[in-house]
Parts: C-alpha cells; structure tokens; sequence
C-alpha cells in the first residue's frame, strides 16, 4: 500500500504516515525551521519512494508482451510483489534530492584516515562504459574477448611491476576478499608443505585493522596480537618472542594504522621467514609508497591492493571495490581461479580443475573466490588512472600524499596532540589528549567539524590510541584547501579549549540535514525496511505528542 | 600533472612548515635496501586523456560486443536494457564518490536509498529483512551457507546439482579452507533432483537455485519443510532477479535465506563485475546476517533519518569473532538496482518478466524445431537447456566464427563430464528479437 | 546468605545455596554504552569456568561473557530480550544476565571480593 504525498502539508507529515518515527510538521503549521514545508532552500524533505509512488505510474516503456503459453511449471506469482510506481521525472527528482543531502570527495577535503579519499578521475568513468568494455558478458567466447583479456593483464603487469612481486591473483572483489584470498594461499602453501595441522597461530597487531583477525579466525587461526613500542612500531623483540614452528604467518599494515612506516620491516620479514612463516601485508595504506618503494623489496609474501584507495576507483558510497593479491613466487602456484594465461598469441583462461595442465602451465590454485574474472569496472578505471599517472605520476602521488599529512600534522601538533614523535607518512594520527578537561570529546570535535563543512576524519581507529583522530589528505588537495582544514581545526581547537564549549559541540552538527541520530534506538528496535503499518515505537516523540 | 593541484612552490613552503629538507627526509623510515631512488623502473610516464581513450578503444576493438551481434547468453549474467537514468544518476558526485556513510549526518543520501534498496529487495524475495547487499550473488552464496553453519551450529552443507557450477566451486573452496563439508550433488541437467531424503540431522544447509542453472523453475516447499523438520536451513539462490517479477517468491516457498545475483537490474554485464548481491532472510535470523545493514531511527529534533546499525557483528568491532570479514557493500551496484526498479516499479517489473518469458519461449519453439535439437526444459524463465547431436563447444566457436553470440556450451563450466558435454545453455531476454533469432537458427543448422 | 564475587572480566556472581545468579558490574556497563542487545545461553546448557557463554552489545562494542564458575545453566534473563536496556540501568539487579547450578563452589575462592574488585578497579585508571 502506498500513498501519495500531499505537498501541502510537507514531506514530514507524510513520512510519518509511512510508519516511520518521523517528527516534524503538523499540517498546516510552520515548522520548527521557519518554513511551512520544513524544507530549507536546497536542502529538501525526502519521503521514501514507498510514501510517494501511485499505482498505475511507471518510469519505463516496454512493449506489449507477445501472448505465449506458460512454461512456469505452474509457479506463476499468485500475489502482488507491492513495489511502488514512479515516473522518471519523480525519479530524478527523489534521487537528486537524496544526493544533495551526502558529502563527496567532489565537495572538497575528505580526510578519513585509511580510506584514501583522493579524486576520483572522470576518465575512468567514460573508458569503462565504452562499447566493447563495459558491455561484455563474461562467458562469451574467448576468442571474442581478447582485448578484455589483455586490459586485465596489463593491469596485473603494473601491479606486479609496481609491487616488484611475481604474481598477481586478480579476482577478489574488495580488500577484505583480497585478504581473504591471501590468507587462503598461505594456508595452501602450508597443506602443501604438510604444515597445514602445526601452524595454527597468526600475529597481527593490536593496530591492525579488524578485517585481518577476522579473516584469520574464518580459515582456523588462532590469533594472537604483536605489541607496539613506545614509537608506535611492532616491537621486533616481541614479535621474535612470539615466533615459533607453530606460526602459520604474520599480518602487518605497512605503513602501519597509525601512519608510521615500520623501520624494522626488512629484519621483521626475516625473521618470519627464518621460522617458516610467511608475511601477508595489508595493501591498504599503499597510497603512502606507490612508485617510490616496493613491498616485494620487503620482504613480503602477499600483499591485498585496494583498487578503491590507492588507484582512485569511486567509492561510491561504500562500493564496490576490489581488491587483487600480489604474490610472491612461494605463493604464486596457489593463486585462485582464474588465471588468465598468454598462448603463443592468444589469451586463454583457466576457469577450473585440469585446465592449467591443459595449458601446460603449472600450479595448484586454492580453489575460486568469485565467479567470472573479478571486478572489471574496477580493474579499466584503475587501469585508466594508472597510465594518466605513470610511473613518474605515481611516485608523485606517495610523494604528494606524505608531504601533506606532514604539512598537516606539523601545522596542528602545536594545539592538537599527536599519537607520535615524528614525521607520520600518508597519515597523521592524533589522540584526545589535547581535549583533556574541555569536556569535548573525539566524536564531539567530529561532529563540530560537519558544521564547518568538512567530513570528519577517522575517529577511534586505531584502537590503540585513544579517542584516535586519523586525517589522511591525500594528494588530491590544493595547499590552500589543505590550509582552510587546518584553519578549521584550529579554530575548533581553540573554541573547545576555552572548557566552556562542552554543550556547544555535544550539540553539533546544527546545519546538516539531520542532527545527531539515536543509534542505540536503531540497534535495540531495529527497523530495518519500510512496512505499511503504522506503529511507532515506544518513546517516540510524535506518539508521546498525540498521547 | 593534471590531478596533482600542488605546485612546486607549494611543497617547499609546506617542506620549510614541515622542517623537512626535501621529502626523501619524510621517507627516512624505509630501509636503505628498498630504496628506489629514481621511479620504477620499466613502465610509461603519465598520459593525457586522449592517450588513455585511446589505449582503451584499442583493448575494445578487439572484442566482440554484444550489441552488435545476435546474443544469447545467460548462465549467471544477463543482458538487459537499462534505462538512462540510471547511469545519470549514479555518476553525480554526491552518489559516485561518497564513502560508506559513518556519519550519517551528512551521508543521508546513501542511507535512505539502501533502505529503500533492503525494502525492495524482502518484496521481490518474499522475504522478512534483508541487508545493504554483498558483493555479488556468488560470494553472497558462501556466506549463506557460513551463516547457516553458524546458525545450527552444524558443518555439512548440501548443494544442489542445480546451482550454478562457479557458485559450486565457491563454496567447495570455503569449505575447504574455512573447516566444513560441502556434498555436492551431481550437474542436474534434466531438473529432477530431488534432496529430501540426503537431508539428515548433521545437515546445516540445502543450497538450490531458482530457476536452476540448467533453466528449470521448481517448488521448493516440500523441501523447506524437509529441512526445517530436520532443524536445517534452507537457502535458495537466484541468478537471475527478473525472474521475481513472474515466479513464486523463494520466501514463500519457505525458504531460510535467499541470495540473488542482482546484476540484470541496472547493472551491466560489465564482462563479470562489478556486480551486486541481494541477501534476505527471516527476523529471527537477523543477527546472524553478515554485511551491512541500514535501519531507521531519529535524529536530536525528532525526525526520521536513517544510519547502519547493528554494527557490532562486524569485523571492525567483533575482530575474531565477527560474522563474517567483509567491509564493503556493492555501494554504487545497489544504488543503480534501486533506481532501475524505482524505475520499473510494480507495473514495469511485471512487464520486463512477461517479455522475458516470451522471448524465451519464442526462442525455444524456434530452436527444439530444429532436426537433432532436443530442448530439456519442460518449464523454464528465459533460459534453457538444448541437448545438440555433438559437443557443444565447438559448435559455438563456430557460431562465434559467423557473429554470432550463441549461448553457452555447458561444458565450460562443467568441464570433463561427457553427460553434459553436449548441452547448450541458450537465454533470450527483453534485448532478443526475431532478427537475432533466425540468424541463430539458420547459423545452427548450417553448423549442426 | 548471599554472597558475591567478582570476576577480572568485570562479571558479578550473587551465590545463593548452590545457585549463581550472574552479571555485569557497574564498571562494565559503564564502558561499554548503551546495551542494545544481549544473548544468554540456554536453560540445561553445561559451562566450564572460563566459557564465553553469553553475549552483550552495545552500539560500539560487542563482549563475551565468561562464566566465573562451572555449572548448568537453570534460567537466562528472558526479559533482556525486550528491555536490554535494564543492564545499564540496575546491572546488579535486574540487569542479571543468567543462573548456574554451580558445580564446584571451590571455584568461587578465586574470584575477587568486593573490596579486592574495588581495588581492582581503581587500579584500571
């Protein structure tokens, strides 16, 4: 059931109607915000397409279907599906207005730390939607997709490359997957060895991201955590201390969580092949090397790229991403299905069992992660922003990336408090420390910043730090937009060490398109699709109203 | 260089702030011996735009698009329309390059249409909840059957022989690396299959595909109740989501947990990724769902908004013992779904279906006339099985050799197995017309 | 005669003749927020000393719950189902998350009494 909305009362009033917890106006009234439709200029009142479609609306003209016998097996659906009709302008419309209420890299700084927030080239976009790319099936014949075969190679050429590391499986489709997939070739490479049964132990830090032990618990690790030294770097004595025969492999971020590159590296990637064990790094924090070092160099055994931090794919508002696993040449045999292998001049691809051999190539795949070849949106966009950048382009971008997040940190660390002496690379960690006594916490400086027209940086990642803040620039920043953040942060700095603004940030943000959002409502009663009834929960404002 | 807005005055103001002498100082930490120096070695420099196009009509010109020959291949992917509103709308800024919404503030964009897309997605499934979509529908499978394990705290999944063989080989590999047992049934090509007497007090999960990946459409009720008399779940997957506009619902089948593969609506086939997967089950099962999920709530003034909730079972706070390791939605992939069914709407989605089927059907008259061609289909959606008097590979290589798209032989997937070594998988969808259908026709009598 | 000992994981057990009435402290559900949903194990489930048996979420954090002594589980709190909120409101009264029927009450002599947790405490900073 569905309602259409009478525009004169405003969006609010009929949302409510929806069975939602909305607030808002009573028809007819002025709203809180002084307009009778609680709307404010551009920023609009969006109802959900269920509280606005009609029956007998449709965005989209199809011809009449042709009369044919059913070959349904009598399943023929008996009942509606209850989706809601909308033209294409009220389509337009609600999205549009749905996108004006999200901040995007394309609005300025967006400094998550970890995330790599850098400009998203529109290049990518046009080459991924030509003719012959965007609109292949992935089983046509191979002989028809061999300039797809060869965009996919040359790609995994620049990895390899790039990474100085003999292997690349391509497949997985975001960085935890990628993971995943690494994890799982050293687990091959162990069942090989018959050392599958003895190794039962991962390290990682207590920094590390929490993808990492989880993806090590899911294939029978058990995990144990590598403490930090007082400089913020695995503590190289402990770690040798924790090593054994019993130690299937190490996790390190490299730079690490908290944006500092691990000096030790080259003896930590000794040490751990000294006992047998192999080394995964997390690929994520790439965008503070590219082009200027190696992780192969390092000593590394496999190494998840994130296609959507480092090589600019779009975030696009979560995903998708992917995440291809550069391996080194003890891992290599192990890489997932599909490899796509040169013959002669043709391209082939190995989908499955015995088809290696039949192209005389050798190896033991672990098996397959996704169906089809991996994620080929991702791989022409990155493909695309790699050749715009080049070799030279790219170490620029590590370069760039750096120096920003020193420029940042260097411009601040007299009013905020940094997590470590130092020069950070990519990344610039603080902690809370500089709100001690102000009453203002990590999560309330955040949310001051939304006002100021920033998204916030990472808060409480890692966890090793207390109330982290990890800004993260990128290279994509003019030093003047670099320059107007700083500014920012330290005017609310300022403010919030007067220790008489407390109540002022606890109410930030004030000018976004909600206010701060009852989480733990969400999670104890959770809604979690619209229905047509219509029954608020306990504690809602509007029931209490009526009541 | 065109993306990089710092100049070199730039850096050295920001080197002399800094302290630094030049950057390489900010490089210290890393070892003498993993120094490069110079760039690496061995790749181009940059490039403006016009090379990169170029480079990438290259890599086009060599294949074949379908758009311009006769097409009619499905197994798993399929060609539709979509509508150009779709890509118009995914590609503003505001949606193309957001990030997940941590702060829901300012992300309510994101948020309201993943709620819209978890609502869609428990309609077209018959289901009670669904989550802000997997990475695609053949991951999506694997973590069903994890979450099932995790559920009945049993390890031995049933799979039909009518799931698709890549979702098959997917869920052998996590089983084999993550500890339980997958028992695989053998390739059901004619759909006969029947489960219920391999369900037993060990099994945690069936896993069956609707329609199957040989075309069949069946019930799946009898065997829901099979399991859930045993205590195990049942999952069904669909490959093909359009085939919701004119089928019973796996939901109301009884079905525990349903996994589709969404890419037929507003994604293209994009030569297999990225592609999004829709993942629904039962309220009581809610917390056991891995992903991410959206949920509604209020803001400080009382009104709706919308955030991620039940976060906690992810890897970010639970570590070790989350529900799964994954980090990311299909983000972009779910946000063109919904606009695209937003599009379509109750009126259209039924419609696109009924055309769907009468293509297909249209198609199957055509080709089981053909001497020789035996159609193993009794019912099926847009996509069937033929059985052809020799092996299938090679008749559409040769088909391919005459420009023409002419399906999928089985034995690509299926490989080494001579009982299939002659099936040819065949879909028609809205996209299909007469003027590629007797091409095909008279292409196949030529070759057989 | 009821007595209560105090686990390092920050649990509370009320001993009453050979049943444990067992919770979260103060402290715990201070750290941990707003509770939004807990898990506790079945009634006739078996728990070693140490087991994580139960399960409390909040909306930025999710803990195991170790059983602080060995024993059969007699009733778990049904009514945190609806109302979880009740461990941050009263977490030492009608907060409590299950029973045991302790199996080995020597168990108990290694849990910390309350001026030994309070101590305890205190020394987390």
């Amino acid at each position: 059931m569905v309602q259409s909305l009478d525009r004169s009362q405003g969006r609010e009033g009929g949302g409510r109607e929806g069975g939602g917890r909305a607030g808002g106006v009573a028809a007819g009234a002025t709203s809180t915000h002084g307009t009778f439709t609680g709307n404010r200029a551009l920023q609009i009142e969006e109802p959900l397409i269920f509280e606005m479609g009609q029956p007998g609306r449709c965005g989209v003209d199809l011809p009449e279907p042709p009369k044919v016998k059913d070959r349904l097996n009598g399943l023929r659906r008996a009942r509606t599906i209850g989706l809601p009709g909308l033209s294409e302008p009220q389509v337009v419309q609600h999205y549009t207005r749905l996108s004006q209420k999200n901040y995007a890299i394309d609005m300025g700084v967006y400094p998550l730390g970890s995330c790599t927030m850098k400009h998203n080239p529109r290049i990518n976009e046009k080459v991924a939607r030509f003719a012959g790319i965007g609109d292949l099936h992935p089983l046509q014949p191979v002989s028809t997709v061999q300039g797809a075969l060869e965009l996919i190679d040359q790609l995994a050429h620049w990895l390899k490359t790039l990474t100085g590391m003999p292997a690349v499986a391509m497949s997985p489709a975001a960085g935890a997957h990628g993971e995943m997939c690494g994890m799982m070739a050293i687990a091959a490479a162990l069942e090989a060895k018959g050392e599958r049964a003895k190794r039962k132990v991962v390290l990682a830090p207590e920094s590390a991201h929490g993808t990492n032990p989880a993806t090590a618990a899911a294939l029978g690790f058990t995990v144990k955590p590598i403490p930090a030294n007082d400089r913020g770097r695995v503590d190289l004595a402990a770690l040798k201390a924790a090593l054994g025969p019993d130690v299937a492999a190490i996790m390190l971020t490299n730079p690490n969580t908290c944006g500092l590159f691990e000096s030790e590296i080259v003896e930590i990637s000794k040490a751990v092949h000294d006992v047998g064990a192999y080394f995964y790094c997390d690929g994520a924090n790439f965008n503070a090397i590219v082009g200027r070092v190696r992780p192969g160099d390092l000593g590394v055994d496999c190494m998840h790229i994130n296609l959507h931090k480092t090589f600019s794919t779009p975030h696009g508002g979560g995903g998708p991403g992917a995440g291809p696993v550069v391996l080194s040449a003890a891992l290599a045999p192990y890489a997932p299905y599909p490899w796509i292998v040169k013959d002669g001049d043709t391209w082939r691809v190995a989908e499955d069992g015995g088809a290696l051999k039949s192209l005389g190539v050798d190896g033991a795949p672990l098996g397959r992660l996704k169906a089809f070849h991996g994620q080929m949106g991702m791989f022409t966009r990155a493909l695309a922003y790699i050749m715009s950048h080049g070799a030279d382009g790219l170490k620029q971008v590590a370069e760039d990336a750096v120096l920003s997040a020193n420029y940042v940190m260097a411009a601040l660390k007299d009013v905020m408090s940094p997590a470590f002496e130092g020069p950070c690379m990519h990344e610039a960690l603080f902690d809370d420390s500089f709100l001690k006594d102000t009453g203002v916490s990590t999560l309330d400086f955040a949310k001051a910043m939304i006002d100021e027209g920033y998204h916030p940086m990472t808060m409480y990642f890692p966890l090793v730090v207390h109330g982290a803040m990890l800004i993260e620039p990128t290279e994509s920043q003019a030093k003047e937009d670099l320059d107007q953040f700083i500014g920012a942060l330290r005017s609310l700095t300022e403010r919030a060490k007067t220790g008489t603004a407390a109540e002022e940030f606890k109410a930030a943000p004030r000018f976004s398109p909600r206010r701060r959002l009852d989480e733990t409502l969400a999670a104890r009663k959770p809604i979690l699709r619209w229905r047509p009834s219509n029954n608020p929960p306990e504690g809602d404002p509007m029931k209490q109203a009526a009541e | 260089m065109r993306y990089l807005p710092l100049t070199d005055a730039d850096r050295r103001e920001m080197l002399s702030v800094i302290g630094a002498k030049s950057v390489d100082d900010l490089f210290k930490d890393v070892p003498a011996s993993a120094r490069l120096g110079a760039k690496v070695a061995g790749l181009p420099d940059h490039q403006g735009e016009l090379e990169v196009e170029r480079a990438f009509q290259a890599f086009a010109a060599k294949n074949v698009s379908p758009g311009t020959a006769p097409f009619f291949i499905g197994a798993g992917a399929y060609r539709h329309h979509v509508p150009s509103t779709v890509d118009y709308m995914i590609q503003r800024g505001e949606f193309l390059t957001s990030y997940t919404p941590y702060q829901p503030e300012i992300t309510q964009g994101t948020l309201q249409y993943l709620f819209e897309f978890q609502t869609q997605v428990t309609l077209l499934t018959g289901m009670e909840v669904a989550n802000a979509s997997m990475y695609d529908g053949s991951t999506g499978t694997a973590e069903a059957v994890l979450m099932a394990n995790r559920i009945t705290r049993r390890h031995k999944a049933l799979i039909s022989g009518g799931l698709h063989p890549q979702y098959r080989s997917i869920i052998e590999t996590t089983a084999k690396w993550e500890g339980f047992k997958a028992v695989l049934s053998k390739a059901d090509a004619e759909g006969l299959e029947d489960l219920i007497a391999s369900v037993d007090k060990d099994t945690s999960c069936v896993v069956v595909q609707n329609p199957s990946f040989f075309g069949h459409v069946r019930d799946f009720t009898k065997l829901a109740e099979a399991c859930h008399a045993a205590g195990a779940l049942l999952i069904v997957v669909v490959t093909e989501v359009v085939s919701l506009g004119l089928l019973k619902p796996p939901g109301d089948m009884g079905a525990d947990i349903v996994v589709c593969e969404g890419q037929s609506i507003g994604n293209g086939l994009g030569f297999g990724g990225p592609y999004v997967g829709l993942f629904a089950t039962r309220d009581k099962y809610m917390r056991q769902m891995p992903g991410r999920l959206v949920g509604e709530t209020v803001d400080a003034d009382g009104k709706r908004g919308f955030v991620l909730t039940l976060s906690t079972r992810e890897q970010h706070i639970r570590r070790e013992k989350a529900t799964s390791n994954i980090c990311t939605n299909a983000g972009l992939c779910a946000l063109a779904f919904t606009v695209h069914l937003t599009l379509l709407g109750e009126a259209g989605f039924t419609r696109l279906s009924e055309l769907n089927h009468a293509k297909a059907s249209q198609l199957a008259d055509k080709v089981s006339a053909i001497a020789g061609v035996k159609l193993l289909n009794d019912s099926f959606f847009n996509e069937f099985t033929v059985k052809l008097p020799k092996p299938a590979a090679p008749v559409v290589e040769a088909l391919a050799a005459k420009g023409i798209l002419g399906g999928l032989p089985v034995s690509r997937l299926i490989p080494n197995d001579p009982s299939v070594e002659n099936l040819l998988l065949l879909a028609a969808t809205e996209t299909a017309t007469d003027m590629g259908m007797d091409p095909l026709v008279a292409a196949l009598k030529e070759v057989l | 005669m009821a007595v209560t000992k105090y686990s390092q994981e920050h649990e509370w057990i009320r001993v009453e003749g050979e049943v444990g009435t067992i919770g979260i402290t103060q402290y715990a559900q201070e750290q941990l927020g707003d509770v939004v949903f807990v898990e506790v194990p079945a009634v006739g489930r078996k728990v070693a000393k140490g087991e994580a048996c139960a399960v409390v979420e909040s909306v930025k954090a999710a803990s195991d719950i170790y059983a602080p002594a060995s024993g059969e589980v007699v009733e778990g709190n049904a009514a945190l189902a609806d109302t979880p909120g009740d461990v941050n409101a009263e977490p030492t009264g009608k907060g409590w998350f299950f029973k045991l029927k302790l199996a080995d009450k020597a168990e108990l002599d290694g849990l910390m009494d309350e001026a030994a947790y309070e101590a305890f405490v205190k020394s987390l900073g």
